[in-house]
């Protein structure tokens, strides 16, 4: 699927980000630093006490297996930085944003406005409450909140989209970021961030993963991770004594080689690269999460709320169909409509200008004459049209209109109610259109749903999503709109209050509700939804109450956060899975190699048929770290995702990810054996 | 030879399956309160035993005080035995006037029969008074099964429950588990255990002359009883030292099916129970298959390996294959009366459950023959397991299989709709790690130890599969001898000892706080995005999950014991 509004991926192995992450991954050897990883913990400190034990033998001129066990150390030191070199590509990736980010937020001089005098100052001196004025080619200089007028803005440097957006003062397009730059106009700001709070600020470090908090699911992985390593440390353990037993006393780096082999460390060297990397798709999608858990929550999520306008429809009612009365021409109707709304500005009044030139070639004609009075639009009235040449056209609801006929000394056809019951059966609005004391016809205004959008709510349900629509309108509109759309369910007549209730009562019943919202209004329930999206063009009170923010501002996006988070749980099942699945073959290539000296009967379990014991220990600590480095690109792009049902998907990545870890290693091992036979290696 | 397996193990299975279900159902009405059959007749002996104890069996209890109970209850059973064992000579009952046990041993056995392992250190008839035997067997075997069956229907409780802080009333749960299941499956089982010919009766021990003019005392007394509950409790503890060799403990082939069917009824039975209290009989049944598979990969491999017998014979042209008169096959350490089928099968079903009562001697197996009980035991005792033990041990996997593999579908994992999540992780990872550690830790001081060696009767490799086996039956609570061991030493009697509790208790708690953690959870109803735990691809995976987790952790320690003895016995090496 093309995701358009998204940002230019870095190249996988991009240069910079290599070189910057291969002296990172030597960096991070540091104890302090894998302290935090108890897989990889064990892997070092093993390492170390071979290296220790391998600079004892030097010194005590015992060099005689050097080679072998020299070998084995340098591996075991490259299995921890190979696990460093993925996490440090990782954050590389994000590094490499943020650097782009730290290029806009250059040093700005703001103009201050204090006691009605401005005076300019350095942005870096702004503090919240502040209200600063921004003209035309100004930067802005802190987030904010605009106070007063309005203004096209730039905001490339947050979005990556050039084309300018409005801001002004009230509604819902009331939020200004910081780095962003004013086009047109001018603004007055009221600043809502101190220095170093900034969403420029925020949103550098996210990137940069440099609050990065282990996420619930981390954590219960690196216990599982953990436990497995305390059991194959009871596992090497208890072997020691057992080979005595057996008259085959174990060397240190044999048994660490084992105890490498088994704690899975391909999972435990990559799952903090999966977790960095999933937080980088988003940025790339132009979605910002404030945390991880977000992420992870993205992927649970069992029920989406849509606001029908923007997401589901393209926002904007438009004409289809001009119904004429009976008696009335056709062309009559379509020309009367035209004319009524050659000055209504709407874009419902433009496609019925543009409806009536493309049925009925009727050009749109400029009335800037003085004979022509325009009726706008009102709340009263609830009708418009224009007063040309002794005709008083009117379009607007039927009730008034019937009544303005009425009241014009003309009569209503009752065929009137029919049409206009049919209109509203299907989810359309109808307009009824009069001349004076003649009722012409009704125009037909319909809801027009986006393209595909019916697709990606099948899409949604086959991953066991259930999608309801929020709307204003009536329940016959909302419920004609909803089977059109194919959306799940729906609630009509909404208020800002809809939201909230339904999702607690989601929440109660144990399930987690995503949601996006713009509006103030929308803030209470965007903190309440276990994934609230706020675009970016919405009010600071609802980008505050989010969990996420969608740079793009596009209602749509929910969906690719949903699939970017299952991606993320999925890359880290399947590696999870494959890790222990390779434990199989390790086995065998390690078990008969151990103890082929005290019995050489063992010699059958070598079903791989690898050279000799050295080799086959080597080669299966070469394939342990190699693998890492093999499943990197993996790990940072993450397993493709398929829109199938949890079952499907489960059989599906089974088959690859549980045998095919089982049979990989077999082949791998074989091949690096025969490789290391061939290079005379031991 | 092949149909005559296929016949047996089949009727076997089959039987199994067709009583499970009615008991299962029956065993979650039981436990839910929701009326049987039988309450007539034990709901006034159920108020009965509250009012004697002062118990209210209305209120529920948080896991914590679930677990103190059953501690609590365990401990007192188990240092009751032990004052008897150490008093048996001041106490009644007592008329070969037999002194009071060595203090490791009376441990030693007071904590065999308190978890349910009933490995026996001594031999009964010379070491216990009559007394002592009653408390030790009658009276473990029905509450050791008990405790079990009250466990896992907590545990149950807590995976099926919704934003509950309670997970049952342990006192409750005893007393049904004792009333409604056991004693009824008893009475009627021991009835048809006495038509067919084993007694029960208190008459003295009958002198018989031989024809080679010797006397031959015969033993009898209450065996049916004894020796029902035995199996059905899977407790394995025989009434005779020959165990179900035995011809007065197992006369008949049709004695012979009750009995392998009785050790398997309850534990199959569970898996129901949870579908049931689940509410989704899939769930039960997935795990019904798990187990069903898991025990007929290991049977057929034991009658396979025993019926190949030693290729070494063939070699020395004597045949093995089986006759219409000759059963071909390993015959050592077999009664003729059930040949290799039946025993392998015996050796298989009493090593999946943590019953350990045996017809034939898994010592004198063939290596491979003998690697099954080993392994099935390794596996931790789940495949039908203990009663109770084994359907909670097998929950615990699958939580633990749910989460390997269940992010795989793109969600937190669930399990019955509840998230498993860090405390859950860490519970199940406390259950799986005390495990190999109660079992590989010791065998590893044993093998190089002066003490345990000492006990070692055969060189080489056997000689550390006689100790694996040791440890690995006493950690997994199963009891069953592999023979061959001097265990009743001071090192073997504590350090086993020390075994068997903590592979009973140190696992029953960490299930009773995962259960506690679970039941508080609010569960996610099932939707197309869910991770379906009823499927064939769940039965695979936690399979895998099984093999590869439980199983691969024993891989070494198995090679050097029954593994090498098999490669060395196919090159013409015995041990």
């Amino acid at each position: 699927m093309a995701y358009p509004s998204e940002r230019k991926p870095t190249p996988l192995w991009e240069p910079n980000i290599v070189r910057r992450a291969v002296i990172d991954a030597f960096a991070k050897l540091d104890p302090r630093v894998q302290a935090r990883n108890p897989v990889m913990f064990v892997v070092e400190v093993t390492a170390a006490a071979v290296t220790g034990i391998l600079a004892q033998n030097f010194l005590s001129a015992r060099a005689a297996p050097l080679g072998f066990e020299l070998q084995i150390a340098l591996w075991l030191w490259f299995t921890v930085v190979f696990a460093n070199f993925a996490e440090a590509m990782a954050e590389g990736r994000g590094k490499a944003q943020a650097d782009n980010l730290r290029k806009t937020r250059t040093e700005t001089q703001a103009t201050l406005l204090r006691d009605g005098h401005e005076i300019s100052v350095p942005a870096t001196s702004l503090r919240r409450n502040d209200v600063v004025i921004v003209r035309a080619g100004d930067i802005i200089p802190g987030d904010g909140e605009v106070v007063e007028g309005v203004a096209a803005v730039n905001e490339a440097a947050v979005t990556g989209e050039s084309a300018p957006v409005i801001r002004e003062s009230g509604g819902d397009r009331s939020a200004v970021t910081g780095g962003t730059i004013v086009i047109s106009d001018w603004i007055k700001v009221k600043i809502t961030a101190n220095p170093g709070e900034t969403f420029l600020d925020r949103m550098i470090s996210l990137v940069e993963g440099a609050q990065r908090q282990k996420t619930p699911n981390e954590i219960a992985l690196s216990i599982l991770l953990a436990g497995l390593t305390i059991i194959f440390m009871l596992v090497c353990v208890s072997l020691y004594p057992f080979g005595l037993y057996a008259h085959t006393p174990l060397s240190l780096p044999v048994e660490v080689s084992l105890l490498v082999c088994l704690i899975p460390t391909t999972i435990g060297g990559l799952l903090s690269a999966i977790g960095i990397a999933g937080m980088d798709r988003l940025v790339q999608h132009n979605v910002l999460a404030m945390s991880g858990r977000a992420v992870e929550a993205a992927g649970d999520v069992d029920t989406l709320l849509l606001d029908k306008t923007g997401t589901i429809t393209l926002g904007n009612r438009m004409a289809t169909e001009f119904i004429a009365l009976p008696g009335i021409a056709p062309q009559e109707l379509a020309d009367a409509a035209q004319l009524a709304s050659l000055a209504d500005e709407t874009p419902e009044g433009r496609s019925i200008v543009v409806l009536s030139k493309n049925q009925y070639n009727l050009r749109g004609r400029e009335l800037a004459q003085k004979d022509a009075e325009f009726i706008p639009f009102s709340a009263q009235t609830r009708m418009s049209g224009v007063n040309i040449n002794g005709r008083r056209i009117r379009k607007g609801a039927t009730d008034m209109v019937t009544r303005f006929v009425v009241e014009a000394g003309g009569t209503v056809p009752p065929e009137l109610t029919a049409i206009v019951e049919r209109i509203a059966r299907t989810g359309g609005t109808p307009l009824m259109v009069a001349d004076g004391g003649r009722a012409l016809g009704v125009i037909h205004l319909k809801d027009v749903i986006k393209e595909g959008i019916k697709e990606r709510f099948a899409r949604l349900r086959a991953m066991g999503l259930k999608t309801v629509m929020i709307t204003g309108d009536n329940p016959l509109t909302a419920a004609a709109i909803a089977s059109e759309s194919g959306v799940d369910d729906f609630r009509a007549e909404a208020t800002p209050e809809t939201k909230l209730r339904l999702i607690r009562e989601e929440q109660a019943e144990g399930k987690l509700v995503a949601m996006i919202g713009d509006g103030t209004n929308d803030a209470p329930a965007l903190a309440q939804a276990d994934v609230g999206i706020a675009m970016n063009a919405g009010t600071q009170a609802a980008r505050e109450a989010g969990n996420m923010i969608d740079l793009d501002s596009n209602p749509t996006k929910i969906m690719e956060v949903v699939e970017i988070g299952k991606q993320l749980l999925i890359t880290r099942g399947a590696l999870t899975t494959f890790s222990i699945a390779n434990d199989v073959a390790k086995y065998f290539a390690i078990i008969p190699a151990m103890f082929v000296l005290g019995y050489p009967e063992l010699q059958a379990l070598n079903i791989m048929h690898l050279a000799t014991p050295q080799s086959a220990i080597l080669s299966a600590v070469i394939f342990n770290a190699l693998i890492i480095v093999a499943l990197i690109p993996l790990a940072l792009r993450g397993v493709a995702y398929r829109p199938l049902g949890a079952a499907a998907i489960l059989t599906r990545n089974l088959l690859i990810y549980g045998l095919g870890g089982v049979i990989v290693p077999f082949i791998g091992i074989k091949l690096i054996d025969l490789a290391v036979t061939a290079l005379h290696l031991v | 030879m092949l149909s005559n397996a296929i016949l047996q193990v089949g009727l076997f299975i089959g039987l199994v399956t067709v009583i499970s279900v009615p008991l299962g159902l029956y065993m979650a009405r039981v436990f839910a309160d929701q009326g049987t059959f039988l309450d007539p007749v034990l709901k006034p002996v159920e108020r009965a035993v509250y009012r004697l104890c002062g118990v209210d069996p209305e209120v529920e209890m948080e896991w914590p005080q679930y677990a103190i109970a059953m501690l609590l209850f365990s401990l007192v059973g188990m240092l009751a035995l032990y004052g008897f064992e150490r008093l048996q000579q001041l106490l009644p009952l007592n008329p070969q006037h037999l002194g009071p046990l060595a203090p490791d041993l009376a441990f030693n056995t007071a904590a065999s029969f308190t978890t349910n392992t009933n490995w026996q250190a001594y031999a009964g008839e010379t070491t216990m008074s009559y007394l002592t035997q009653m408390m030790g067997l009658a009276y473990h075997n029905f509450v050791s099964a008990a405790t079990g069956i009250a466990v896992a229907i907590a545990v149950i409780r807590g995976f099926v429950r919704r934003t509950s802080r309670t997970i049952g009333n342990f006192w409750v749960d005893l007393t049904r588990a004792i009333l409604w299941v056991l004693m009824p499956l008893c009475v009627v089982l021991a009835l048809l255990l006495v038509w067919q010919g084993v007694p029960q009766n208190f008459n003295p021990y009958v002198h018989a002359k031989t024809l080679e003019g010797g006397i031959q005392v015969i033993a009898e007394g209450p065996v049916a009883s004894q020796e029902i509950i035995k199996e059905l409790g899977t407790n394995g503890g025989g009434f005779f030292n020959a165990n179900s060799a035995h011809p007065y403990e197992n006369p008949t082939p049709l004695t012979d099916l009750i009995e392998l069917v009785a050790i398997f009824a309850i534990g199959a039975a569970l898996t129901h129970t949870f579908g049931r209290m689940a509410g989704d009989w899939r769930q039960g049944a997935a795990l019904y298959v798990v187990m069903t598979i898991l025990f007929l990969a290991g049977a057929s491999t034991a009658i396979w390996a025993e019926q190949h017998g030693n290729p070494n014979f063939t070699k020395m042209g004597i045949s093995q294959t089986a006759t219409a008169t000759q059963s071909g096959g390993n015959m050592e350490g077999k009664e003729v009366r059930f040949g290799i089928v039946d025993s392998a099968l015996w050796a298989t079903v009493t090593t999946d459950t943590s019953c350990g009562a045996v017809n034939s001697m898994h010592d004198s197996y063939t290596p491979l023959g003998g690697f099954i009980p080993l392994l099935n035991m390794q596996i931790g005792e789940i495949i039908f397991g203990g009663v109770g033990s084994g359907l909670f041990g097998m929950l615990v996997m699958a939580v633990l299989s749910v989460f390997i593999a269940g992010l795989m579908v793109g969600r937190t994992p669930e399990y019955l709709g509840k998230k498993i999540e860090a405390r859950e992780m860490k519970l199940a990872m406390l259950y799986v790690l005390i495990f190999p550690a109660v079992i590989l830790l010791p065998a590893g001081i044993a093998i190089v130890t002066k003490a345990g060696l000492a006990g070692i009767t055969n060189p080489g490799p056997h000689g550390f599969s006689q100790v694996l086996y040791a440890f690995s039956e006493a950690g997994a609570n199963n009891g069953s001898a592999f023979a061959g061991l001097n265990a009743n030493t001071p090192f073997y009697n504590w350090t086993l000892a020390s075994s068997m509790l903590l592979g009973r208790f140190m696992m029953m708690i960490p299930a009773l706080a995962m259960a506690g953690s679970l039941a508080g959870k609010k569960a996610v109803p099932p939707s197309a995005g869910t991770f379906p735990t009823n499927g064939s691809a769940f039965v695979i995976l936690l399979i895998g999950v099984i093999l590869i987790v439980a199983a691969l952790t024993f891989f070494p320690a198995d090679a050097l014991g029954p593994i090498v003895e098999h490669f060395a016995m196919l090159n013409g090496k015995l041990y």
